[in-house]
């Protein structure tokens, strides 16, 4: 979402982009998804954190797709290492964000242990598609700290909200972590490969789900995303979607 | 003890592997394969996970008010409509169904 947001803004304005339209751009995002902490806060409260320990995620794990993981599993009665894997896996993505950012926004050395908590999924959507490196800094840096701050507020909101209210399920707030994750994945199914990918990622973490421990499950469900790649190796077709990955 | 045991994993973990992208030289990653893997791997994660959290109860898998719920998720998602209201609409949908005793 935040991608089709960043991407169509920028393809109106073009090149002569002023600064107020970069940080109105990274305002959108920022605001919209930080708000989204609130639902965490909640799920994490209602799965069974405490307060301290639901915005320690928040502060120090900052990337909402593996707090969303995290405490789902451990909700579910999974061994911390395991839960901890899942939530590691998910976050690996954003190695691949914080290569492409470092070519983009040349960052001194001194500056990036500081700027790698914010290399996101939101914070690269809006950053890569700006004409030029001030505009990108500008764009990185707004939409990282409008949605860190936000997100780790939304949370403590969330978490306390979540005590005040009692049973969260009677309120279908336990629907909210699959649909944020829903939310994430499908901007992602852009060809037949990610939709075999997630197929078959779905039949193997519903149908594992009975015989191994929890967590175990999406860990196996993740080896989709190679066998499918195999799979489509072995077609001798080194694949017309290599480009579908450009963008992340 | 457990949980923050889990936590200071995740954290450490997601931390090192966004430093590791700004630090490791351009290149050393580039490469298609590599770089295909990466892309895909959080579908296959985020597509297990929306699952279990819809259908799973322990171990066992179960038709209740979530299914409901992440069904007007997804119709709404379809609808194009932000990242809030999808999440809304999941939540009120399931409460809703419950409410009806669903």
């Amino acid at each position: 979402m935040a991608e089709q947001t960043a991407l169509a803004d920028t393809g109106a304005s073009g090149a002569g982009k002023t600064d107020a339209a970069v940080v109105r751009d990274a305002l959108g995002v920022g605001v919209a998804v930080g708000l989204s902490g609130f639902a965490f806060g909640v799920t994490s409260a209602g799965g069974g954190l405490t307060l301290p320990q639901t915005c320690a995620l928040s502060l120090l794990v900052f990337t909402g797709a593996s707090q969303f993981a995290l405490v789902g599993a451990l909700a579910a009665g999974g061994n911390p290492l395991t839960a901890a894997a899942g939530a590691f896996f998910l976050g690996v993505r954003n190695a691949f964000y914080g290569l492409r950012l470092s070519q983009l926004l040349a960052l001194p050395r001194a500056v990036r242990p500081f700027a790698a908590q914010w290399v996101i999924d939101e914070t690269t959507a809006v950053a890569l598609p700006q004409p030029t490196r001030r505009a990108a800094r500008i764009g990185f840096a707004v939409t990282g700290l409008s949605l860190y701050v936000l997100w780790n507020l939304t949370t403590l909101l969330g978490a306390l909200g979540a005590r005040a209210i009692g049973d969260t399920d009677a309120w279908g707030l336990d629907a909210a972590g699959p649909a944020v994750f829903l939310a994430l994945l499908a901007p992602m199914l852009k060809t037949a490969t990610e939709r075999a990918v997630a197929g078959l990622a779905v039949l193997l973490g519903l149908g594992l789900l009975p015989a191994l421990p929890a967590g175990v499950p999406v860990l196996v469900a993740a080896l989709a995303a190679p066998a499918v790649l195999f799979l489509e190796g072995r077609r001798g077709r080194p694949s017309a979607n290599d480009t579908a990955g450009e963008d992340r | 003890m457990n949980t923050w045991i889990a936590i200071g994993a995740t954290a450490l973990g997601c931390y090192a592997v966004k430093l590791a992208g700004l630090l490791v030289p351009a290149g050393t990653l580039e490469r298609p394969l590599v770089r295909r893997l990466a892309a895909l791997l959080p579908v296959a994660l985020l597509a297990a996970l929306t699952a279990q959290q819809t259908f799973a109860d322990g171990h066992a898998l179960v038709l209740d008010a979530r299914v409901a719920g992440v069904a007007a998720a997804a119709v709404v998602l379809v609808l194009r409509a932000p990242f809030l209201l999808v999440v809304a609409a999941a939540v009120v949908v399931t409460a809703g169904v419950r409410a009806m005793g669903g």
